[in-house]
């Protein structure tokens, strides 16, 4: 076992890696994954990367900083980092999350009250670098020695030793996204000292100041997605011949006539998906439009510029861009003058627009938001949508999206539909408010450069694999079909990466897929089958 | 130990006590609007804090009035601060050994609150001791069975966390040569204040009498006190005074953490505190020094939301 001490001040000192990740350290996996030879070798890092990239901190990459060429570039980093971290505390650079940000500082009892409910530090076997509090307490060392105090010993012995240097900037900025974000551990503390905050205040200081982020949710995430419409590239002439084939084929698959509306100004609803649906899941919007167009909902989807993509990246590491993607979607909805915007299956979204965009939009752009699980609920529980759940008769379990249960209280309305809906339905274990992330949370679902594909599905995904093997226990079978509900986009990337990974499919005939597809499924008004019992 | 010295260390370190909490807290409170950051189960949410619903699963839930309860809040605070309770479900070793600690002081806090009513009634002239009234009686027994409590829970909860910080790894890692002195400073409180009432004040009236002349301010009849009881008065008053300078002000800053960021789920409504808030903070100067924001220090929070992505300009 790597049960290597690693102490705080560590991560300032130079070697090839800080710590490293063993298959054989990983938690084990229930039956039939409980052999090592049962589940795939953690593919290293290679060669060329770890020379091109700062690749210091374990054996994967996902930020990916190239090496400074020299020490002078190496300082001016390092300097950088320091003007990024004194900012970071000023109201004027940071009124948007000081206040918590500052109490999570000051008032660690370092109890590790928090560390067990980390789901990355649990699969790791207890890796001392995953331990939620490691990041931080790195982080609240260099605040208290350069921002709050001037350094000296009485410092040192107060708040403990800790050295900056760009050893400590590189790694940091590669632990921030060890982090799914999903603030479980933050639930725990007794005190309220909240451990996803610090990630992602780092995550905010690398990217806001030394433009230091992950290219697949900047450069190819939220910058693509405000100049092109999309984070997928997408444009509006695209979406809409997509959305038009989407269209042809549900029609074809229901018996229904089907049309998505674009661009209806007054329509009650303005709906809008996260775009990787539109080309990963196109049954997903297919099933929405099927939905709405059933139930006579006055709609609308819109081809504006971001208004057919829902994704705010800048929620997992940028205030800037995160407001610019929140304005653009609230000027849409205005300009339509729709009664409300509906957000499709998309967890980050849901929190991004409803929750965390409420204090920025002020006046007219200040259009209520609803999740569609609750406009979902509302049309099958008042009956305008007729249901057969016979027809959904296999086992089904739902996955909680972090965003939507524990960071925005919307539990019960998908619940309750699938208790409906689906006769087999099973919860996870622990499940609700206290459940487990998929592993693709804060942009990791999008992000597998070099090895981190295998660490997020060895490592961050690992719980959740436990989970829904223990979920379908009974009927592991693979005769029998069994269905993981995820209403969100994010998670369904990774619960795909995840069952390719492990090949849940091909083995155990488990799939997964959203909420709007069991739903359609079971609609008597539509022709039986509209699920696809094949891997996608 | 001249009783009228250990009078005036008392006072100052509870102006310091109060001060530095006041100045804290105000500091807290004083701080810009931040954006929501919930985090659910949150406690007043009615009907639904039990499984961490919130008031979003409403449709149009902008058009119903909001459903909150104190109630709920008090039942999870409760047995959050008396009892523990997520360290009890989160980490059950730790709570074997700082519930004592915890317990013991709020205890503590109880023997402060009996030791003044005590003193005031002596002050006044009335009897706490083992021959006075039902009430003066139970005051004098109820002053030593709480004290010896208190102490011997601290002590004993001090030691252990003591020992758990200096011999398991994972914790001595994380322990900063402050929270050694911490403990130690709690611990040699403890211990001393046992010794003293353990020796020359086994039932507390040495100390009562000394509450009696802080209540009143009577500097004038200040007679000595027993070294050991002045030694305790000494090391508990410069700990009242120290705890809100240190991370231990948790005990009152929890308050902001839980209700102004965990609980904080209140909606921004057209014409509201909030939006008048958001309205100034987002006129707040941008310096952000990265090619997609280029704040320059006059470029607000505003202007940048609503500018386009300039970075391949620069």
């Amino acid at each position: 076992m790597t049960k290597k001490r690693i102490a705080v001040k560590d991560i300032a000192k130079p070697s090839a890696k800080l710590t490293e990740l063993r298959k054989e350290d990983f938690k084990p996996l229930p039956a039939p994954f409980d052999t090592p030879e049962s589940t795939p070798d953690f593919a290293p890092l290679g060669d060329k990367a770890r020379e091109q990239y700062e690749a210091s901190l374990d054996d994967t990459l996902a930020v990916s900083i190239p090496k400074p060429k020299n020490k002078q570039e190496e300082d001016e980093l390092v300097a950088k980092f320091l003007s990024g971290l004194q900012k970071l505390f000023t109201k004027e650079n940071n009124w948007t999350f000081l206040q918590p940000l500052l109490l999570s500082m000051d008032h660690c009892a370092t109890c590790h009250t928090c560390s067990d409910a980390c789901h990355i530090y649990e699969a790791s076997g207890r890796n001392p670098v995953y331990r939620p509090g490691y990041r931080s307490e790195v982080f609240r060392r260099l605040y208290k020695k350069y921002v709050k105090s001037k350094g000296g010993l009485l410092q040192a012995w107060r708040d403990g030793e800790i050295e900056l240097n760009w050893t400590t900037v590189a790694r940091l900025a590669e632990l921030a996204y060890r982090c799914n974000l999903c603030r479980r551990c933050a639930q725990t503390c007794p005190i309220g000292v909240d451990n996803g905050l610090i990630g992602h205040e780092i995550r905010k200081l690398l990217s806001q100041e030394m433009g230091i982020a992950p290219k697949e949710l900047h450069e190819s995430g939220s910058v693509l997605q405000l100049k092109v419409g999309s984070s997928t590239g997408m444009n509006d002439t695209v979406v809409k011949d997509n959305i038009e084939f989407i269209d042809e084929e549900v029609s074809e698959k229901t018996g229904l006539e089907i049309h998505t509306p674009w661009d209806k100004e007054g329509a009650d609803i303005l709906l809008v998906h996260n775009a990787g649906e539109i080309l990963s899941w196109p049954m997903n919007p297919g099933a929405f439009a099927v939905i709405f167009e059933s139930a006579g909902v006055s709609w609308t989807m819109s081809s504006d510029l971001a208004g057919y993509d829902s994704v705010n990246y800048g929620v997992w590491y940028d205030d800037a861009q995160f407001a610019r993607v929140a304005v653009k979607h609230a000027e849409i909805a205005k300009k339509l003058k729709v009664k409300k915007i509906v957000l499709g299956e998309c967890g980050h979204a849901h929190k991004a627009l409803t929750v965390i965009a409420d204090r920025v939009l002020t006046g007219e752009l200040n259009v209520p938001r609803e999740s569609s699980m609750v406009t979902l609920e509302n049309l099958i529980m008042s009956g305008r949508i007729k249901v057969d759940p016979d027809r959904n008769d296999f086992p089904v379990t739902l996955h909680d999206p972090c965003n939507l249960v524990r960071l925005m209280g919307v539990v019960e309305p998908q619940r309750r539909i699938l208790r409906r809906i689906a006769p087999r339905f099973r919860e996870m274990e622990p499940h609700g408010v206290h459940n487990y992330c998929c592993g693709g949370g804060s942009g990791f679902a999008i992000m597998s450069g070099h090895n981190f594909g295998d660490w997020r599905a060895q490592v961050a995904g690992r719980k959740k694999v436990e989970q829904i093997l223990n979920a379908f226990q009974d009927e592991l079978d693979p005769s029998i079909k069994k269905y993981v509900c995820a209403p969100c986009s994010n998670c369904k990337g990774q619960l795909r990466d995840l069952f390719n990974y492990y090949d849940l499919w091909e083995k155990h005939s488990i799939l997964y897929d959203g909420l709007v597809e069991l739903i359609v499924n079971c609609m008597t008004n539509v022709e039986p089958g509209f699920i696809e019992w094949e891997m996608h | 130990m001249p009783g009228s010295i250990l009078l005036v260390i008392a006072y100052a370190c509870v102006v310091v006590f109060v001060a530095a909490i006041a100045h804290r807290a105000l500091k807290i409170a004083r701080l810009p609007m931040h954006l929501r950051w919930e985090l659910y189960p949150v406690a007043h949410e009615k009907g639904r804090s039990r499984y961490g619903g919130s008031y979003l699963e409403e449709s149009d839930w902008w058009t119903k009035p909001r459903s909150m309860s104190l109630l709920g809040e008090l039942k999870v605070m409760i047995p959050e601060i008396l009892l523990l309770e997520g360290v009890w479900e989160h980490n059950r070793p730790h709570w074997f050994r700082t519930f004592p600690f915890h317990f013991g002081l709020y205890v503590l806090a109880g023997l402060i609150t009996i030791l003044l009513v005590g003193g005031v009634a002596v002050g006044a002239g009335a009897s706490v001791s083992a021959d006075a009234t039902l009430v003066g009686k139970g005051l004098y027994h109820l002053t030593y069975v709480v004290g010896y409590l208190g102490l011997g829970l601290g002590l004993l909860g001090t030691l252990a966390l003591l020992a758990r910080r200096t011999f398991d790894p994972e914790y001595r890692e994380y322990t900063k040569r402050a929270d050694f002195f911490n403990l130690a400073f709690f611990a040699a409180t403890f211990a001393v204040a046992l010794l003293a009432h353990g020796g020359a004040d086994p039932d507390f009236a040495g100390l009562r009498a000394f509450f009696a002349r802080l209540v009143t301010f009577n500097f004038s009849s200040a007679a000595a006190v027993p070294w050991a009881t002045g030694l305790e008065i000494v090391l508990a008053s410069l700990l009242l005074a120290y705890v809100p300078l240190t991370h231990m002000s948790h005990f009152f800053t929890k308050w902001f953490m839980y209700h102004d960021i965990r609980w904080s789920d209140e909606p921004n409504l057209a014409g509201g505190k909030i939006e008048r808030q958001v309205g100034t903070a987002l006129n707040y100067p941008v310096s952000w020094s990265a090619a997609h924001i280029r704040g320059d220090g006059k470029k607000t929070w505003a202007e940048v939301a609503t500018s386009d992505v300039e970075e391949d300009k620069q």
